[in-house]
C-alpha cells in the first residue's frame, strides 16, 4: 500500500512525443481509471508506471521513492494484462506462486499464501490445472490471484476486461471493486469503456492523444467536463455539440434560436447539451426533426436534426416511445444549468 | 478445428500424391529394398557371383571392432555437432530476440551458411585450417600451436565437428528465433514484474516455452549429423586419420564402393535405416505428446 505520484511524466519514441506530460497524485488505496480512446497512450502511461517502458521526463514516485530508474520487479508493482499473460506451462498454483518461488520463500508460505488467494477468488477447484484448461473468466481470476498473492502497493491493470463476455465483464468488474476495497491497495486501471471507469473509479484520467484532459471523480466529469473531448466522450449516447455564438447568458444557434445558460459566454462557442437532460416542452425553444426512435425500455432514444443546425441530435425520453406515437416535430427545453459551453478555439470549458 | 479439405472421386487425389509416390519410390523404396537384398549375400572377389549367408553380414560387422569403433566415433560426433550447432544458434537467437528491430538483418546474414552446399563448406573449413596454407593454422602457429588434423584424429574430429555444425547454426537459429518469437512479450513481462531477471526467466519461462522446438531440433540435428554430414567429412578428411572421423555413414560408402564390400557395406546401410527408422518413431511419439504444455 502506498501514495503513487506522477509528476509531468513524458514519453516518445523517437521523435514522437506519445505522452505530453501527465501529472497526478494518488492517494493510499485510491482506485485512478485511466480512460480513453484506443491510441491515445493509456498502455503507455501505465507500462511506464510499471517499469516495463522508460520513463522519457518527469518524475514517477511510489511512496517516498522516485523509481524512474528501478526496474519493474524493484517498484513493487503487480499487473494484470489484457491477454492475463500466465506462463502456460505452469499450473494454476504454479503461476499464482511463481513470484514467491522466485524471491525463494519457504514452500509452506508460498502454499498458504496461494491457498488464501485462491479461496478468495473462488480458484481452489482449479488449482493444479493449466491455464488452457480454464475459461476466460477463470484465466482473468488467476491472473488477478499472481498479483495479490504478492501483496504489492499498487495494482496496475491494462484492459483486463476487454477479451470477455458482457456478462462476465459485468461480474469480474463487481468482483475487482470489491478485492481492490477490501486489500486496501492503490490501483491503477486502464479502459477505453466509460461504463467502467464510472463504476469503479475513485477518480479518473480522461486521455486523449497523450494529454490528461480532464481529472476528477466521475460526478465531476459528469457534471463539469473541462473540456469538449471529456464532455463527449463520458457519457452514453454522447453530449450533443452545437455550434453557437456567446451573447451573455445565452447561446445563439446558427438557425437563431436563443438557449439560455448558465455561464457568461461572447463570441464562438460550443454547446453542450446531454441527451438525458433535454426535456419535451411544447414551449421550449428547441425543435427536433425526428428521424428515428429506438424505444430501450427505460427510457427512448429519439434521434433527428435540428433545422438550421449541421449535424445530428439526441435525445433520452423517460419511458417507452413508439416512433408514431411521437409528433415529426418535438420541441425540448433545457435548464441553463444543465448546459455546458466551451470555446469554440480552445474547447476548454467556460 | 477440422480443415481438411474433401475431394470427391478417386483420380484427382491419385494424381496429386502420384508425383512423391513416384519419387519416393525410385529414390527411396528401391534402394532400400535393394540393400536389404544384398545385405544377405557375399559377392565373390570378382563380382561374377553372390553366395547367400543370411545374417552373416550383420554377425560379422556386430564382431567387428572397426565397426563398433564406428558407432561410437557416430556418437561423438553427432552429439558435438548437435550440442555445438544448436547451442550457438540458441545464444545468437536469444540475442536477436532482445532487439526485434536488428533480427530481420541478423536472420539474413545468418541465413547463408545454410545455403552453403556441405561439401563446399568442407573445402572452406579444409582450406582455412590447411597444414600448410590455411590461415587459421598459421595464427596458430604464430601462437605455438601446431595444427595438423592430417595427423592427430582429435583435431580431425573437432574440425569436421566445427565444420558440420557451422552449416547447421542458420537453420536453428531460424527455429530458435521463431520459437522465441511466438513467446508473448507479456508472459516475459510478467515474470519481470514478479521478479525473474534475465536468467531466471530464461531457465524457468522462456527455456520451458521453447521445448518443442528444441526437441524437434534435436532429432532433425542428429539426423543431420548422422547422414547429411558425408559431403564435409568426404572434403576434409574422407574418414582419417586412422578410420578417427569415419562415422557410419562415411564407413558405407567407405567399405562398399572403396573397398568393394557391397555385402557388408549393404548390411551397413540397412541398421542406419533401422536408426533413422528409430529416430523418427522418437520424434513422432514425443513431439505429438510430451513436450505439450
Ligand atoms: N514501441 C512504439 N514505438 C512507437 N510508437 C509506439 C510504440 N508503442 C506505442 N506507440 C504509439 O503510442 C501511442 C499510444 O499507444 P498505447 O499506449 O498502446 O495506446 P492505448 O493503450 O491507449 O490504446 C499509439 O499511437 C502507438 O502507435
Ligand atoms: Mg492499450
Amino acid at each position: 500500500m502506498a501514495t503513487l505520484s506522477l509528476r509531468n511524466l513524458q514519453k516518445s519514441y523517437g521523435r514522437t512525443a506519445v505522452i505530453h506530460g501527465v501529472s497526478i497524485d494518488v492517494a493510499d488505496g485510491e482506485f485512478i481509471v485511466i480512460v480513453g480512446p484506443s491510441g491515445c497512450g493509456k498502455s503507455t502511461l501505465l507500462r511506464m508506471v510499471a517499469g516495463l517502458e522508460a520513463i522519457t521526463a518527469g518524475d514517477l514516485f511510489i511512496g517516498a521513492d522516485r523509481v524512474n530508474d528501478r526496474e519493474p520487479m524493484d517498484r513493487n508493482i503487480a499487473m494484470v494484462f489484457q491477454n492475463y499473460a500466465l506462463y502456460p506451462h505452469m499450473s494454476v498454483a504454479e503461476n499464482m506462486g511463481y513470484a514467491l518461488r522466485i524471491a525463494g520463500k519457504p514452500k509452506a508460505e508460498i502454499a498458504a499464501r496461494v491457498a488464501e488467494a485462491a479461496r478468495m477468488l473462488q480458484l481452489e477447484p482449479y488449482l493444479a490445472r493449466k491455464p488452457r484448461e480454464l475459461s476466460g473468466g477463470q484465466r482473468q481470476r488467476v491472473a488477478m490471484g499472481r498479483a495479490i498473492v504478492r501483496d504489492p502497493s499498487v495494482f496496475l491493470f491494462d484492459e483486463p476486461l476487454s477479451n470477455l463476455d458482457a456478462k462476465l465483464r459485468v461480474q469480474m468488474r463487481l468482483e475487482i471493486k470489491g478485492l481492490q476495497r477490501k486489500l486496501g491497495v492503490t490501483a491503477l486501471y486502464v479502459t477505453h469503456d466509460q461504463v467502467e471507469a464510472m463504476t469503479l473509479a475513485d477518480r479518473m484520467i480522461v486521455m486523449n492523444a497523450g494529454v490528461a484532459e480532464q481529472i476528477g471523480t466521475p460526478l465531476e466529469v459528469y457534471e463539469r467536463p473541462a473540456t469538449v473531448f471529456a464532455a463527449q466522450f463520458i457519457g452514453s449516447p454522447a453530449m450533443n455539440m452545437l455550434d453557437g455564438t456567446g451573447e451573455g447568458r445565452q447561446v445563439r444557434l446558427a438557425n437563431g434560436v436563443a438557449v439560455p445558460v448558465a455561464v457568461e459566454a461572447q463570441g464562438p462557442v460550443k454547446l453542450g447539451l446531454r441527451p438525458e437532460h433535454l426535456t419535451r416542452d411544447e414551449t421550449g425553444p428547441l425543435t427536433m426533426q425526428l428521424r428515428m426512435a429506438e424505444p430501450l425500455g427505460a427510457n427512448t432514444l429519439v434521434h433527428g436534426t435540428m433545422e438550421g443546425v449541421p449535424g445530428d441530435v439526441v435525445a433520452s425520453l423517460p419511458g417507452v416511445h413508439r416512433e408514431d406515437d411521437l409528433p415529426s416535430v418535438i420541441r425540448f427545453s433545457i435548464p441553463p444549468e444543465a448546459t455546458h459551453v466551451f470555446d469554440a478555439a480552445t474547447e476548454r470549458r467556460i | 478445428m477440422d480443415k481438411r479439405v474433401t475431394f470427391k472421386g478417386l483420380w484427382l487425389p491419385l494424381l496429386l500424391v502420384a508425383p512423391q509416390a513416384v519419387v519416393t519410390a525410385v529414390f527411396f523404396f528401391y534402394p532400400a529394398g535393394q540393400a536389404i537384398w544384398q545385405s544377405l549375400f557375399i559377392p565373390d572377389p570378382f563380382g561374377l557371383s553372390m553366395q547367400f549367408v543370411g545374417l552373416g553380414n550383420f554377425e560379422y560387422l556386430l564382431g567387428n571392432s572397426y565397426y563398433r569403433a564406428s558407432f561410437v566415433t557416430t556418437a561423438i560426433f553427432s552429439v558435438s555437432v548437435t550440442l555445438l550447432s544448436m547451442g550457438i544458434a540458441l545464444y545468437l537467437a536469444v540475442l536477436a530476440d532482445r532487439l526485434i528491430k536488428g533480427s530481420g538483418t541478423y536472420r539474413t546474414l545468418l541465413i547463408w551458411p545454410y545455403a552453403v552446399a556441405p561439401a563446399v563448406a568442407g573445402v572452406l573449413w579444409m582450406f582455412m585450417f590447411n597444414t600448410r596454407i590455411g590461415v587459421v593454422s598459421w595464427y596458430l602457429g604464430q601462437l605455438g600451436y601446431d595444427w595438423n588434423h592430417v595427423l592427430n584424429g582429435g583435431e580431425a574430429m573437432g574440425l569436421v565437428v566445427v565444420a558440420s555444425a557451422w552449416g547447421r547454426i542458420s537453420y536453428n537459429f531460424l527455429f530458435f528465433l521463431a520459437g522465441l518469437q511466438a513467446i508473448p512479450k507479456s508472459v516475459i513481462e510478467a515474470a519481470a514484474i514478479d521478479g525473474a531477471r534475465f536468467w531466471t526467466r530464461f531457465r524457468t519461462i522462456v527455456w520451458p516455452l521453447l521445448s518443442p522446438t528444441t526437441f524437434f531440433l534435436l532429432v532433425v540435428n542428429v539426423v543431420y549429423a548422422f547422414f547429411e554430414t558425408f559431403g564435409v567429412i568426404h572434403t576434409i578428411t574422407a574418414g582419417g586419420p586412422q578410420q578417427s572421423t569415419t562415422i557410419l555413414v562415411y564407413k558405407v560408402y567407405a567399405d562398399g564402393f572403396v573397398g568393394q564390400d557391397l555385402g557388408s557395406s549393404a548390411a551397413q546401410s540397412v541398421i542406419l535405416l533401422l536408426v533413422v527408422g528409430l529416430l523418427t518413431v522418437i520424434q513422432f511419439k514425443y513431439i505429438e505428446r510430451k513436450v505439450h504444455y
